[in-house]
């Protein structure tokens, strides 16, 4: 509709011809907005602001403080005064490292075997299959997701248990360990992986696959140097998924990980065993500056800009 | 633009500061909690919500043959809601969210819960069936403070050893066929043993067994340098631990598939598996045991059905059910005379104070030694919970 349009029919705000709607007050009101931009940007975002800030900043805040208290020993009651020992006890303690270096090194062996079986399933789907097999393989993959986590993983136990499923293929079961962790976890997080892939792919346009052809090069170098920098970022978020959600479980670790430990097993015993809420904070501290860490040095690469 | 986003650090930063006083000023109300005992039993509020082990409130939902809780909800018209734990610790937690009336606690919960304020004193008066209990297990030191009884008795009994018959030659008799190496060696990787650091006292009655020198007395009244041994032992016996267990029904599972074929259990584990081999024993070294009470939550918000219900599993017939089932001996003469088991009584020693001698009652390790000790220091719970988690790697 153009700005000179003076049709009755015309009832944008603002433009109203009803002297009663058009009101003196919401003229200095608008006005004021206007001009303020601080305010006008207030109101626009207090609201999702003020969510991020109680689910977000309150929420971590509240945490680091927590891992700066004490517990007494006998009552298990909070003692409020500030003290680092809980740092002090994950930085001095072997334990505490070696657990989160074994962690860490389960996350990162799901994320590879994750994004590994993703890559190909991810390109059949977006360039190979018909588009009515696509959405056929959009519901297989999401399928999974609609069972409950514990279903799953119990089911894992049954298969990887002694003359389990595992068994009968003949290939042998690897038995409860970081191993039967490392195969639950990645079948779990596998959908979290397919799908920013799925999307990344999606966006590469045929026509570019096909003048790469056109000029001559053969298939691995079009996947090498087309297909794979335009997935990078698609690759990068499904990695964080499974990577971050691996760190925090505990769940799986505690079903088929035998007599493993992982960083949220030790924040699970000393929240909901051991009483130690603080010292339970402390070491949840540690996945979240991984996560931090590991975000940075992913944004200085520059994989980050274009999600 | 730079201005907002200061301004609104400075804002995000209060708000933050303000939640985080708010959170630390509550929280730490201790004014809802009552730690005397009652006079009288009112009108009952027509629900009670019990916290307890496994087998202990069984109202047919597991087995339909198995319950008693349909009985008491009949008469009372106290509607029962229940949760189950696995260890004396995770109990401790949820008894602090104060949504339970009825606690089932053993030795070494028990001490926990009165020094954080979080039993009521039971008038004992007010629990008829309280007079039938054996005198052994009244006032112990583990359900009284100060001569003020916290905690009734329900039953007591020991953390067996269990074994899948096939991958023994000779049924095992001591505690060795988990600590020691050539034995272990047999079932490497299927060994299994209870998730707790609690559990540290099992090494620790087998080091006294077997290791004089080290002058244990009291599997829970451990020095440093006793304390070091016991978590020696179970280092070296982590790994030949195929898994560790809280969750029964993760054991009951490992033994059924031969995932686990030898550790502690208890005897109301070792009735879930239809697994003909395995088999279980008292080992000649005695054994660590729990004694447990029926304690009343400081914020019981049901505290009359609470009492009908400490009455009522008190009772012979509800004792003798709940106790059988469980496989612990239970608190009266009168009960063993209700097992349908006539042998029940005399296979768990029910009311035999020699044999209850020989098994260690689960008690909270604290700096005090409790052996009685003075020219140490015990290590605490604390420590052992530290070691617990050091020990599993």
């Amino acid at each position: 509709m153009s700005v000179t349009s003076t049709s009755p029919s015309d009832t944008r705000p603002g433009r109203t011809t009803d002297p009663a709607l058009r009101g003196p007050v919401a003229r200095p009101g608008s006005r004021l907005l206007h001009r303020m931009v601080w305010l006008r940007l207030s109101l626009l975002l207090s609201a999702p602001l003020a969510w991020m800030v109680l689910v977000y900043v309150v929420a971590l805040a509240a945490l680091l403080i927590t891992s700066l208290w004490s517990v007494d020993s006998l009552s298990s009651e909070i003692d409020r005064s500030w003290t680092l020992d809980n740092f002090r006890t994950l930085l001095e303690s072997e334990v505490y490292r070696n657990v989160t270096l074994r962690t860490l090194g389960v996350a990162a062996a799901v994320t590879v075997v994750d994004v590994a079986i993703a890559l190909p399933i991810a390109f059949y789907m977006a360039k190979v299959a018909s588009p009515r097999a696509r959405r056929m393989l959009v519901v297989a993959v999401l399928t999974p997701l609609w069972a409950s986590y514990l279903v799953k993983v119990f089911s894992w136990r049954v298969v990887l248990s002694e003359g389990g499923l595992a068994e009968w293929t003949g290939l042998g079961s690897p038995g409860y360990g970081l191993t039967a962790v490392v195969i639950t976890q990645a079948y779990i997080w596998l959908p979290y992986v397919i799908l920013p892939i799925f999307a990344a792919l999606e966006r590469v346009p045929d026509s570019l696959l096909e003048a790469a052809g056109d000029l001559g090069a053969p298939t691995g170098m079009v996947l090498r140097s087309v297909v794979l920098p335009l997935l990078v970022p698609g690759i990068v978020a499904g990695a964080i998924f499974s990577f971050s959600l691996t760190m925090g479980d505990y769940i799986t670790v505690n079903i088929v990980g035998g007599a493993s430990q992982m960083l949220g097993n030790l924040v699970f015993i000393n929240a909901g065993a051991a009483n130690n809420l603080p010292l339970a904070a402390a070491i949840a501290m540690i996945p979240i500056v991984v996560m931090l860490v590991l975000l940075s040095a992913i944004r200085r690469t520059g994989a980050l800009d274009n999600l | 633009m730079k201005n907002t986003l200061r301004k609104g650090r400075v804002a995000t930063a209060c708000l933050a500061l303000v939640s985080v006083s708010v959170l630390s000023a509550c929280g730490s109300s201790d004014d809802d909690k009552k730690t005397e005992a009652v006079e009288k039993v009112g009108k009952t509020e027509g629900k009670v919500s019990i916290l307890a082990w496994p087998g202990y409130v069984e109202d047919g939902s597991n087995d339909p043959a198995v319950d008693w809780v349909s009985a008491f909800e009949k008469d009372t018209g106290c509607e029962v809601t229940s949760k189950v734990y696995g260890t004396s610790d995770e109990a401790l937690n949820l008894a602090k969210s104060g949504e339970y009336d009825v606690i089932a606690a053993s030795g070494d919960l028990s001490l926990r819960l009165i020094a954080s304020n979080e039993a009521q004193e039971i008038n004992t008066d007010l629990v008829p069936n309280y007079a039938n209990v054996y005198d052994f297990l009244k006032d112990t030191e583990w359900n009284s403070v100060d001569g003020k009884n916290y905690g009734v008795p329900h039953g007591y009994g020991a953390n067996l050893l269990m074994f899948n018959k096939k991958n023994f030659a000779e049924a095992p008799t001591s505690w060795g066929a988990v600590f020691e190496k050539d034995q272990l060696a047999a079932n490497k990787g299927k060994v299994t043993a209870y998730d707790s650091p609690i559990y540290i006292a099992d090494a620790a009655l087998y080091l006294m067994k077997t290791q004089p020198d080290l002058g244990i007395e009291n599997p829970y009244a451990l020095d440093q340098d006793q304390l070091d041994a016991a978590v020696a032992l179970l280092k070296e016996q982590r790994q030949y631990v195929g898994e560790y267990w809280s969750d029964y029904l993760k054991e009951v599972q490992a033994f059924e598939t031969g995932d686990s074929v030898v550790g502690t259990t208890w005897q109301v584990i070792k009735n879930s598996i239809e697994n003909p081999d395995v088999d279980v024993t008292l080992p000649t070294e005695g054994a660590t045991a729990w004694n447990d009470t029926w304690m009343l939550s400081s914020q019981a918000k049901n505290p009359n059905c609470a009492y009908k219900w400490m009455d009522y599993i008190l009772s012979p017939e509800a004792n003798a059910q709940a106790t059988e089932y469980f496989g612990e001996a239970p608190n009266s003469p009168e009960a063993c005379a209700q097992t349908t088991d006539p042998k029940h009584c005399e296979t768990f020693h029910a009311g035999d104070e020699e044999y209850a001698k020989q098994l260690w009652f689960w008690r909270t390790p604290i700096e005090k030694c409790l052996d009685g000790r003075t020219d140490v220091q015990c290590t605490n719970y604390a420590q052992w919970t530290e070691a617990w988690t050091e020990i599993k790697g």
